[in-house]
């Protein structure tokens, strides 16, 4: 054991290990990343991808952008999110519905409406999102503001672990159980299709979709920044802190309900996004796509990728996502199974993810060097 | 009314009386010890002076009542305390658990920028625990020694002006004990600090004043050399020190 006089002078490799983790990564080495990035996406991807290949892209993009959130709230907070769905459905469906609306034209009501509905008139709740500088708004906002006394009441009352899982689950099950009951104002199980355009932008258009890619895209690069700057900051301790003591931190004088908050709230703002995203390059929002399902995949492909470093989630996402579709072209059947699997494996074997394999790779390496 | 003033403090759980009516003064500048057998309430008491145990009676500090308030809002008022076994945040490096201590009054403005220089507070504490040289090490890394000096490190700048130590110095070599007992006297001259220990070395050499506790109760109080000749506390705890000390 060292003594107080003579405490270690070199930094043990863990050091530089923890620094690496949660400390400055040099701005200049998170510029690079964030170049190698945005060539990834904006320059290679385009090019070698069809267009068909690219609309599945922005569609995992979008997951990703969800992943990015979970990676705060789980990874940095502790809060598994297994009911991202929630938040993912709001911002889709604000987008939606507003697309809709702007399809169906001015006075108009939604083809749906006029297929089921004996409405004659929109529902109130629908006519704000004729605007599209409210329902863009919305798209955020509205998630957040679920988010946010929603947080507040559960992490105040201290519910935490599993328990917070599981209310988590319920919830999101609870909404996509509201969403199929009202058929005539939601499309219910269908949800709302047929998504036509974008902002006054033909979806059938390919270069207009390759356009939605390019905004997925940029959107995701945003968010990864935020992100970013959320974990080096001093927050971004703080929240590291609650989520390995929350109990100790209560006694350095923080509210540690307050601190989980934050990310949970931001982490929803980016289910919103995402959701919102969603709509144009997939075309559709449906319950089955916000339900408890989708909400545990979410989380699968942050667990593969690495829940608490930052590319770690979006890329876990992005191969998931990716897994999926290559898979249940060929063994739709063995999908489920694999899935089941991928979420066991990193949580028994690979807690860090596959981010954590860099980290232990490096680490192997660096004793081969000094042995 | 300065220092730590404890009436008829009481915690109770399920029907067994942990805490049983305890009168305690403390005044500012003491180094107060508290010892007592195991199970005799002495961590619990610390519990309900910080808000963890819910108990009955009073207990002020610098004249401001603290039961009642939530454990946050009690370390706001400048109490601190440690944890029989060390907390501190494990994979955050030292330097960051001591910013994260100093930080609860920050804004939020603050609180979304990364750290861009070592505060004065937190570079003072570095050297005060002498960590200065592990300071970017992940705290878990530290032996049990250097940990419990990060926590007294974290209540330094916290600007805690009560210090509430439980067991601070179990587990430490005699070198590291004598450096933590000097560090308390130090302290003492601008904070009030109250130490929760067994070791009965350690207590001659560093207490100024002692409490007995035994059995959920104050059992005696006063110098070291009064609290030994108490036939009480032979009876009751130096009896169970040597016993303990044989086995
Ligand atoms: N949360 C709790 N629920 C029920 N009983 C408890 C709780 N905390 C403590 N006790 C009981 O209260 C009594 C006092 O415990 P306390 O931890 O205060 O003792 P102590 O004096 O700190 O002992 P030690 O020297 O072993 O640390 C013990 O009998 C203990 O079992
Ligand atoms: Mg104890």
């Amino acid at each position: 054991m060292t003594t107080l006089q003579d405490p270690p002078i070199a930094p043990s490799a863990a050091g530089r290990s923890a620094r690496r983790r949660f400390g400055p990564g040099t701005g200049s080495r998170a510029a690079a990343g964030f170049a190698v990035a945005a060539v990834v996406l904006f320059a290679v991807a385009p090019v070698v991808l069809g267009d068909f290949r690219l609309g599945l892209l922005a569609k995992y993009l979008c997951l990703a952008i969800v992943a990015v959130g979970i990676g705060l709230a789980w990874g940095r907070g502790g809060m598994l999110t297994l009911g991202q769905g929630v938040f993912f459905g709001l911002g889709g469906y604000a987008m939606a519905m507003h697309l809709k609306l702007a399809d169906a034209g001015p006075g108009q009501l939604p083809d749906f409406m006029q297929l089921y509905g004996q409405l004659d008139a929109l529902p109130w709740w629908w006519r704000p999102f004729t605007s599209p500088a409210f329902a863009l708004a919305a798209t955020v906002l509205l998630p957040m503001l679920v988010a946010l006394p929603l947080g507040l009441l559960i992490f105040r009352r201290r519910v935490r672990g599993a328990y917070f899982a599981i209310l988590s689950q319920a919830l999101c099950a609870a909404f996509a159980i509201f969403l199929i009951g009202q058929q005539g104002t939601t499309g219910g199980t269908n949800g709302l299709t047929d998504i036509q355009g974008f902002f006054g932008y033909d979806l059938n258009d390919p270069i207009n979709r390759r356009m939605i890619y390019f905004i997925v895209a940029a959107v995701l690069l945003a968010v990864l920044g935020v992100a970013w700057q959320l974990m080096r900051s001093r927050y971004g301790e703080l929240l590291v802190a609650v989520r390995d003591g929350e109990e100790r931190v209560r006694f350095l004088g923080y509210d540690p309900a307050n601190v989980k908050l934050v990310a949970y709230v931001v982490a929803a703002g980016m289910a919103g996004l995402a959701g919102a995203l969603f709509v144009p390059a997939v075309g559709i929002i449906s319950p089955a796509m916000i339900g408890v399902v989708p909400s545990i995949e979410f989380v699968i492909g942050v667990a593969v990728g690495g829940r608490a470093s930052l590319v770690g989630p979006a890329l876990g996402a992005i191969a998931v996502a990716w897994a999926r579709t290559a898979l249940s072209e060929r063994l739709p059947s063995a999908w489920t199974y694999f899935e089941g699997l991928l979420f066991i494996l990193p949580v028994v074997f690979l807690p860090g993810g596959l981010a954590s394999l860099t980290v232990f790779l490096r680490r192997r390496s660096g004793k081969k060097a000094s042995a | 009314m300065s220092g730590l003033v404890v009436r008829d403090l009481k915690v109770v759980f399920d029907g067994f009386v942990a805490v049983g009516g305890v009168d305690l003064d403390v005044p500012a500048g003491d180094v107060r010890f508290v010892i007592g057998p195991n199970g005799a309430g002495k961590t619990t008491l610390i519990d309900a002076i910080t808000g963890l145990a819910r108990a009955s009676g009073s207990v002020t500090f610098d004249g401001r009542e603290l039961l009642g308030r939530k454990v946050h809002k009690i370390a706001r008022l400048g109490v601190g305390r440690t944890f029989q076994n060390s907390t501190v945040f494990e994979e955050l490096t030292v330097l960051q658990n001591l910013d994260i201590a100093a930080g609860w009054n920050r804004g939020p403005l603050t609180l979304l920028r990364r750290r861009s220089s070592v505060p004065p507070e937190v570079q003072r504490a570095l050297e005060t625990i002498r960590l200065t040289a592990v300071r970017d090490q992940p705290a878990g890394t530290l032996p049990h020694g250097q940990k419990q000096w990060l926590e007294i490190g974290m209540l330094l700048v916290q600007d805690a002006k009560l210090f509430l130590l439980d067991e601070p110095v179990a587990g430490m070599s005699q070198e590291e004990r004598d450096a933590t007992g000097e560090l308390l006297g130090e302290l003492s001259k601008t904070h009030t600090v109250v130490v929760i220990e067994h070791d009965m070395d350690f207590l001659r050499r560093f207490a100024r004043t002692v409490t007995v506790m035994h059995a959920g109760g104050i059992l005696s109080e006063g110098t070291v050399a009064e609290v030994q000749a108490d036939p009480r506390v032979q009876e009751v705890y130096l009896g169970h020190a040597v016993q303990a000390q044989e086995a």
